[in-house]
């Protein structure tokens, strides 16, 4: 106490004196400063202004409760985290290629990136399919070529991520069906499923199903998981497409909690227990251009995770409290213009993920403002991960940036807001609920105008777009996919529609109406549907009829 | 506010999500930043098909479509509004858009009737200017 009032004694000297002269000669830049998030920043953040925090309690210890300091207590001195390049386009065997690469290039994971057919649960000859085969991602029909996408990759030794989420159990069936082809056991896979059906409805909208079947879904496969898969991380819960849809900080935070809240209660409530699936929950944030902004709210998240999960859930495995994550640099942070410049914002964006404790990270190549990622560009990125890792020496000590006054007093406010949007949600019903009202839809649509404002006045500076602007363009390589891709997959799924047993595909269709009918759990019945090479559209459109499809009301 | 200089025309806009892809965050900007800056505005919502873009054009009678693609279609998909516009002789409506396209593309968007493409970093007020100068009412000053 007494050391705190000598420090307010001497702040006021400070702002009485010191300060106030220099004030008198010259103003500050700007009248008020703040986030890319248009939070406020405090000029000086002191030791006083810490009173009300306890160390003990607030951060603890590395992989000890509440994780504010990280989930492992060695952190990046017992392993570095996972460098894990999101990547896929045209048929498997290209992005087959793409992934030796990049395997040999020192990557450490996989990361699938599907077309939008795919995602959206269509086959690659849907007329809705067309001009979108191979185009965002890789297409994938049957498992025929989830077959060509992994050929040569040992599933027992990669951890595999798959961006899937409304189709996710029938894409996951097929990435089973081919680990025991290898003959890997299902016990030994490690990876990860997006999985987060939520976040869609609030901001990737890609969608099948309304919101309620779709839960029952990742209910099935959190279910089946812990009993076969028990290293699967059941959902990626996903802040990341939330903030590339122009949420703030804040309301990534606040909306990715809720969407985890839903689905801890989704997973109670379907008669599983929260220590049985829990721990394969993990994260995905954003990591955009402030960067104690962007620290301040991965320190945050864990701790209001790790709280949530305790205190309100009951979990006591400690494996439950924790808030694993991965990072992407925010692609909506990048220019068109100059896009060189992309390169050094996303240096930026990676240390500030490394800073707030990420798992694992991606970074984004520089012309992806411009079309899918070239070798080259993926390299640069890739590069830039090692480089902070391996040179820039701050993965050497654990959270560096502990007790910076700043930063914990930023991670205090994080907490603090998205707490406040956390109530908020919980006084309409909970996260579905509130997706229904359109309430994160609406918060994060005014975000993004009112951003979008500040670039047009000038308010908020984009280098090279409203300020440093250069009139010649800059020409940089970029990465085309050939309509050949198209026709060749659409040719490679009838060949397959007239190889298999149709009997066999049509029992298994049936299975699946009458199991989801039926209310039992999804996911045997998926495996044998792929194993008789049913397509994704075939298995997705059984299920339409049965639990409806979702229709957004469009508000701007 | 400003006065003197063409005077802005209000026009008759429709903001289309044209094909799969789910990213609506720039055709939900410019659709409201059309509107605030006075014209009158409809939104197609997610997903579109193209044969729908242009039948909700011609229901509206809108004088420009405003296209919004981020997934790499744009080629295939703008193309295919552009088609079914001219075979439903409503080919002066002008056709704008934006999204994710390299350079490589601008000149085929151009050679397939597009009128301007707006890329990541394109001001709204950008946008307006085009509008302002480059689009006229189909049916006259009202």
């Amino acid at each position: 106490m007494e050391r705190d009032g000598a420090g307010a004694t001497g702040r006021r000297r400070w702002e009485q004196g010191t300060l106030r002269k220099a004030l008198e000669r010259q103003g500050e830049r700007l009248d008020a400063f703040s986030t890319v998030s248009s939070l406020e920043v405090e000029r000086l953040v002191t030791a006083e202004d810490r009173g009300a925090s306890d160390p003990d309690r607030d951060l603890g210890y590395p992989g000890e409760f509440p994780f504010t300091r990280g989930v492992h207590p060695t952190m990046y001195r017992g392993r570095l985290w996972t460098m894990r390049q999101f990547a896929g386009f045209g048929t498997a065997a290209d992005t087959n290629q793409r992934y030796r690469y990049l395997l040999h290039q020192g990557q450490t994971g996989l990361s699938v990136a599907f077309d939008l057919p795919t995602l959206m649960g269509r086959d690659s000859d849907d007329p809705q399919a067309e001009g979108e085969v191979g185009r965002e991602g890789v297409a994938i029909d049957t498992l025929a070529d989830m077959e060509a996408l992994f050929d040569g990759i040992p599933l027992g030794e990669v951890s595999t991520s798959m961006t899937i989420n409304s189709p996710a159990p029938v894409l996951f069936a097929m990435y089973l069906a081919v680990a025991e082809k290898q003959g890997v056991p299902l016990d030994r896979l490690d990876g990860t499923l997006q999985n987060d059906i939520l976040k869609e409805y609030i901001a990737q909208k890609e969608w099948i199903y309304p919101p309620r079947p779709s839960l029952r879904l990742i209910t099935d496969l959190m279910g089946f998981c812990a009993e076969q898969v028990p290293r699967w991380n059941t959902i990626s819960i996903s802040g990341y497409h939330i903030r590339e849809a122009g949420s703030t900080a804040v309301q990534e935070l606040a909306f990715t909690l809720a969407d985890g809240v839903a689905y801890l209660e989704a997973g109670v409530a379907a008669g599983l227990a929260i220590d049985d699936f829990a721990p394969r929950l993990s994260f995905f944030f954003n990591s955009h251009n402030d960067f104690f902004e962007e620290i301040a709210k991965l320190r945050a998240a864990r701790r209001l995770w790790a709280r949530l999960v305790r205190d309100r859930f009951g979990a006591r495995d400690e494996r439950s409290w924790k808030l694993r994550t991965h990072v992407q640099t925010a692609g909506c942070s990048l220019t068109a213009q100059q896009p060189y410049n992309n390169i050094v914002r996303v240096t930026v964006q990676a240390l500030a993920a490394v800073l707030g404790g990420t798992q694992s990270l991606h970074t984004n190549s520089l012309d992806e403002t411009l079309s899918l990622p070239t070798e080259k560009a993926v390299t640069i990125a890739l590069r830039t991960q090692q480089v902070l890792a391996e040179e820039s020496g701050v993965a050497n000590s654990i959270d560096p940036l502990g007790g910076s006054y700043f930063v914990e007093a930023l991670t205090d406010r994080m907490e603090r807001d998205a707490q406040a949007y956390l109530d908020r949600i919980e006084a309409m019903g909970g996260m579905v609920a509130a997706i229904e009202a359109g309430f994160p839809q609406k918060e994060i649509a005014e975000a993004a105008y009112r951003y979008q404002r500040q670039i047009d006045s000038g308010e908020k500076t984009v280098v090279g777009v409203n300020r440093y602007v250069q009139e010649e363009q800059t020409a940089v390589e970029i990465l085309r996919i050939d309509a050949q891709v198209e026709r060749d997959q659409r040719r490679k799924l009838a060949q397959v529609r007239a190889a298999r047993d149709a009997r066999r595909v049509d029992a298994a269709l049936a299975g699946i109406v009458s199991a989801a009918r039926a209310g039992e759990n999804l996911m045997p019945r998926f495996l044998e549907a792929v194993k008789g090479y049913a397509s994704v559209g075939e298995i997705c459109g059984a299920l339409r009829p049965v639990f409806g499809e979702y229709r957004e009301v469009a508000v701007f | 506010m400003e006065t003197g200089g063409a005077r802005r025309r209000r026009l008759r806009l429709l903001v289309g999500k044209v094909g799969l892809d789910g990213h609506d965050r720039g055709a939900k900007i410019i659709a409201r930043a059309l509107r605030d800056a006075g014209h009158e505005v409809i939104y197609t919502g997610l997903h579109q098909t193209p044969e729908q873009v242009v039948e909700t054009a011609i229901q509206e009678d809108v004088d420009a479509i405003g296209l919004s693609t981020l997934s790499g279609a744009h080629l295939h998909l703008f193309g295919k509004v552009l088609e079914q516009l001219r075979a439903r002789e409503a080919g002066d409506i002008t056709v704008f858009g934006g999204g994710i396209i390299p350079d490589d593309d601008l000149e085929s968007l151009h050679g397939l009737g597009v009128a301007r493409v707006f890329r990541p970093g394109a001001t709204t007020d950008e946008i307006l200017r085009f509008l302002d100068d480059e689009v006229t009412p189909r049916h006259g000053t009202p």
